[in-house]
């Protein structure tokens, strides 16, 4: 499988940097490493979910209770978390940081992906969450903590985009 | 048994506990009882109490965490129920009050008033204590054996379905949520 294990190492030892100590997750291709490494690592509490808008529920409640969380879905995870991040995230400013597989972009193989990818900015812009793309591993750790920064200061959700050009090794 | 009969009943167990409510009924008449600041009432996205107390639960072990829920709510994240019970947070006091209608929005009937059985499907998902009572003694009898269980329950307590005259109450909702996050940095 050649998602990029070395890339995932950085993204999350990004995330460990940031002092986040609860990661929720629906598994997906390009998330396998990240989703491995919070389950070897006995600091990270790992929560693994049924459909991915549970983990706004999960990680507005760490937040109030003063963990720091993120949350790894794809970007169709993002699409069926709509209302939690709008109605819970958005309306109690939930500082939530939400890592977003971005599939369906250039290069894109499987045709189930394609739709979603084509909406994902877009809707990003409408829900007026902040995002940047990680696509270089060189830039992932400097965005991530901006990321966090931001979310912290705002009290808003903030999105990170995992590129293919970063996850995926095939090109 | 009316909700807030059952909410006033154990409102003396809710004194230094995290208690997470869902929208509508079940805040207003709770916050009628009498808010404190260790109450958080999550007046909108449905569904994501019962995932907010999971996430309290899992980040504050040391603390008890209630979740007053409803039929309404729990229905649109039943998939919950099977992440509440795969971590099966031993602080965790899940309370579902199932009028079997949508009551703050014209009190349409919800699966349950036709059968679906919210406590044997919590059990079915892997909640190791579950319940239902009808009555208020009944009610109240789970609800302390559960506070004191020492393991993930979830009580389905059968209410009619009445409420409130109305749901907006004065407190603002950023006012509750920060309130609440400063006492659970504090407690």
């Amino acid at each position: 499988m050649p998602v990029s294990t070395a890339n995932s190492r950085v993204i999350y030892d990004a995330l460990k940097n940031g002092g986040i100590r609860l990661v929720s997750a629906l598994p997906e291709t390009w998330l396998v490493h990240l989703i491995r490494m919070a389950e070897d690592d006995p600091e990270m509490t790992l929560v693994r979910l049924a459909k991915e808008e549970e983990g706004v529920g999960i990680s507005a409640g760490a937040h109030l209770a003063g963990v720091k969380s993120a949350m790894l879905m794809q970007n169709h995870g993002f699409l069926a978390s709509v209302n939690g991040i709008v109605s819970c995230a958005q309306l109690y400013r939930i500082p939530l940081l939400m890592l977003i597989s971005y599939r369906g972009e250039f290069g894109e193989r499987d045709p189930w992906q394609t739709e979603g990818g084509g909406v994902t900015e877009d809707l990003l812009r409408a829900l007026r969450i902040p995002f940047v793309s990680l696509d270089r591993a060189d830039h992932v750790a400097t965005r991530v903590r901006k990321a966090q920064t931001l979310a912290q200061s705002a009290n808003r959700p903030v999105a990170l985009l995992l590129c293919r050009d970063l996850m995926w090794e095939e090109g | 048994m009316k909700r807030a009969d059952a909410l006033a009943a154990v409102y003396p167990q809710l004194g230094d506990v995290v208690v997470v409510t869902i929208m509508g009924a079940v805040a207003a008449e709770l916050q009628s009882i009498g808010h404190r600041p260790n109450f958080f009432y999550l007046q909108h996205a449905m569904g994501l109490a019962s995932s907010m107390g999971l996430g309290i639960a899992l980040a504050r072990p040391e603390k008890t965490v209630v979740v007053f829920d409803g039929d309404g709510s729990i229905l649109m994240n039943l998939g919950g129920l099977t992440t509440l019970a795969r971590y099966r947070p031993k602080n965790l006091v899940h309370v579902v009050f199932d009028n079997e209608s949508l009551l703050s929005v014209g009190g349409f009937p919800t699966a349950t008033a036709t059968g679906s059985d919210i406590a044997a499907m919590a059990a079915a998902a892997g909640v190791p204590r579950t319940a239902t009572v009808r009555t208020l003694d009944e009610f109240t009898k789970a609800f302390t054996e559960a506070m004191r269980a020492g393991e993930l329950s979830t009580t389905v307590a059968k209410v009619e379905a009445v409420g409130p005259a109305a749901f907006v109450t004065d407190l603002a909702l950023l006012e509750n949520r920060f309130e609440f996050q400063r006492w659970l940095r504090t407690h």
